[in-house]
């Protein structure tokens, strides 16, 4: 799986970005993102960012899960206190391109922005987790499949972890909550969390 | 052409001069050089967010911080009025607006307490939820509703701040002020090495704990205005029931919170 990350305030600009693949089962830990995708992934995880207003309210848990589908991207959300919002898009490889397997940089999963919408998504999501599942390697990982139950736990702990290091980095008195997180240490501990748990 | 050879000369004026050596450092500014760390390699990440047993702070080095933040903050002030707030920029979407009146002592002191009360929500919700690592301990959860909020400002708020819980919560009797919400503190700790000038008595320096319960507040994204006021009565000789209170704790502090229209609202609406 490919993962976009990104850190929204409360006026939603973002405050940090990260692209990042996986490094369970043979990946490397590089985001492959097609150049189209990668221009449009600002654009999903901020279109999703309506539906976790609507849900702020009426779950009172920090992790919100998968809220939103766009395409064959998926996005999780983990809510702070404070209202500050962790956007986690993951989009999966397609089944017979396992990440190890994918050599040269030309190749890319598909990306076919406008065919689905999200409100088909239930019929959508069970035909391709159908398809994952059938492909998923046995090696106990992350399933390539964006709504299996491990997939959900793994996002769920990276997220605490990222939401340790990110109240580490805004106890600083010079760090404002709303400001832009540029410090190269929170990127490196973003990036190991990414690592142990996607 | 020729008037430009002069100007050059300058530029170069060295011409063996160790240009050669100085173009290589000057290339590669990486993250590595440009961050700064402590001398032990040990950045604010790597510390322990748990560890609150050695950190507790010596009453007599915050009282002494705390005269000082008070009399830094009187040095620039002009006077004293009640109930002003400075605009603070809203961490919600829904903007409140409170009118800048008068740029007071207890402004700053609320203002001064309201980034501590952001930072303080998340830190506090961080220790108190369980281990994630166990999948079957529920999921860690953020105050939604306004009597959670007040639960957790009253309890662990309180208790990391000052040693002990406050001393009651208490809801606006009368329907007019159905969205006014009391916490109450018999002895403030900030209150106890600060005496206050006869002529200033209707100030209480326990503003800046408004301010950080108001950055609370806030930061739920139940925006809400926090003011302090005293209870002991001498001053505003209100109720003769007041009066005997204030014998008992002569520096009980109220503090009133008063959530906005929308918060009210919502929490009628099942917080849908």
């Amino acid at each position: 799986m490919s993962y976009y990350f990104t850190i929204i305030n409360t006026r939603d600009a973002p405050l940090f970005e990260l692209e990042f693949g996986t490094s369970k089962a043979g990946g490397d830990g590089a985001a492959r993102f097609s150049p189209e995708a990668r221009a449009m992934n600002p654009f999903i995880v901020h279109s999703s960012l309506d539906i976790v207003d609507e849900l702020r309210w009426g779950k009172d848990a920090m992790y919100l899960k998968r809220i939103d589908q766009f395409s064959s991207s998926h996005i999780s959300t983990f809510l702070t206190p404070t209202s500050i919002r962790f956007m986690l898009l993951h989009l999966p490889h397609p089944p017979n391109l396992a990440p190890a397997f994918i050599p040269s940089p030309g190749s890319y999963p598909p990306f076919t922005p406008y065919t689905s919408n999200p409100l088909s998504s239930s019929t959508s999501s069970a035909s391709s987790s159908s398809t994952f599942k059938s492909s998923t390697s046995g090696a106990g990982s992350i399933a390539n499949n964006p709504a299996s139950p491990q997939t959900e736990e793994a996002i769920r702990l990276f997220f605490w972890d990222v939401f340790e290091v990110w109240i580490k980095a805004t106890m600083n008195p010079f760090q404002s909550m709303e400001k832009v997180l540029g410090s190269p240490v929170f990127k490196q501990r973003v990036l190991g969390a990414g690592r142990k748990y996607l | 052409m020729t008037s430009h050879a002069p100007l050059q000369k300058p530029i170069t004026p060295f011409p063996g001069a160790p240009t050669p050596t100085f173009a290589p450092t000057s290339q590669k500014p990486t993250a590595q050089t440009s961050l700064r760390t402590p001398s032990n390699r040990k950045t604010i990440y790597d510390r322990n967010l748990n560890r609150t047993r050695t950190a507790e702070l010596s009453r007599a080095s915050f009282a002494y911080l705390f005269a000082e933040i008070v009399s830094y903050a009187q040095k620039r002030v002009t006077g004293i009025q009640d109930l002003e707030k400075r605009y603070i920029i809203p961490p919600s979407p829904i903007v409140y607006l409170l009118p800048t009146l008068n740029d007071t002592l207890r402004t700053r002191l609320s203002n001064l307490g309201h980034p501590l009360g952001l930072r303080l929500l998340p830190l506090l919700l961080h220790r108190t939820s369980p281990s994630p690592l166990s999948s079957s301990s529920p999921l860690p959860t953020r105050p939604t509703r306004i009597i959670p909020l007040l639960n957790f400002i009253a309890r662990p708020l309180w208790t990391h701040l000052f040693g002990r819980p406050a001393d009651a919560i208490e809801h606006s009797a009368s329907a007019a002020s159905d969205n006014e919400y009391m916490i109450t503190d018999n002895e403030p700790l900030v209150n106890q090495y600060i005496s206050v000038p006869r002529e200033m008595s209707q100030l209480n320096c326990a503003a800046f704990v408004a301010g950080v319960v108001e950055g609370v507040c806030c930061g739920c994204g139940m925006g809400a205005g926090v003011s302090a006021h005293w209870v002991g009565g001498e001053e505003d000789g209100g109720g003769g029931g007041k009066g005997r209170e204030g014998e008992m704790w002569p520096g009980k502090t109220v503090f009133l919170i008063r959530f906005e229209e929308g918060v009210v609202e919502r929490e009628k609406g099942g917080g849908g």
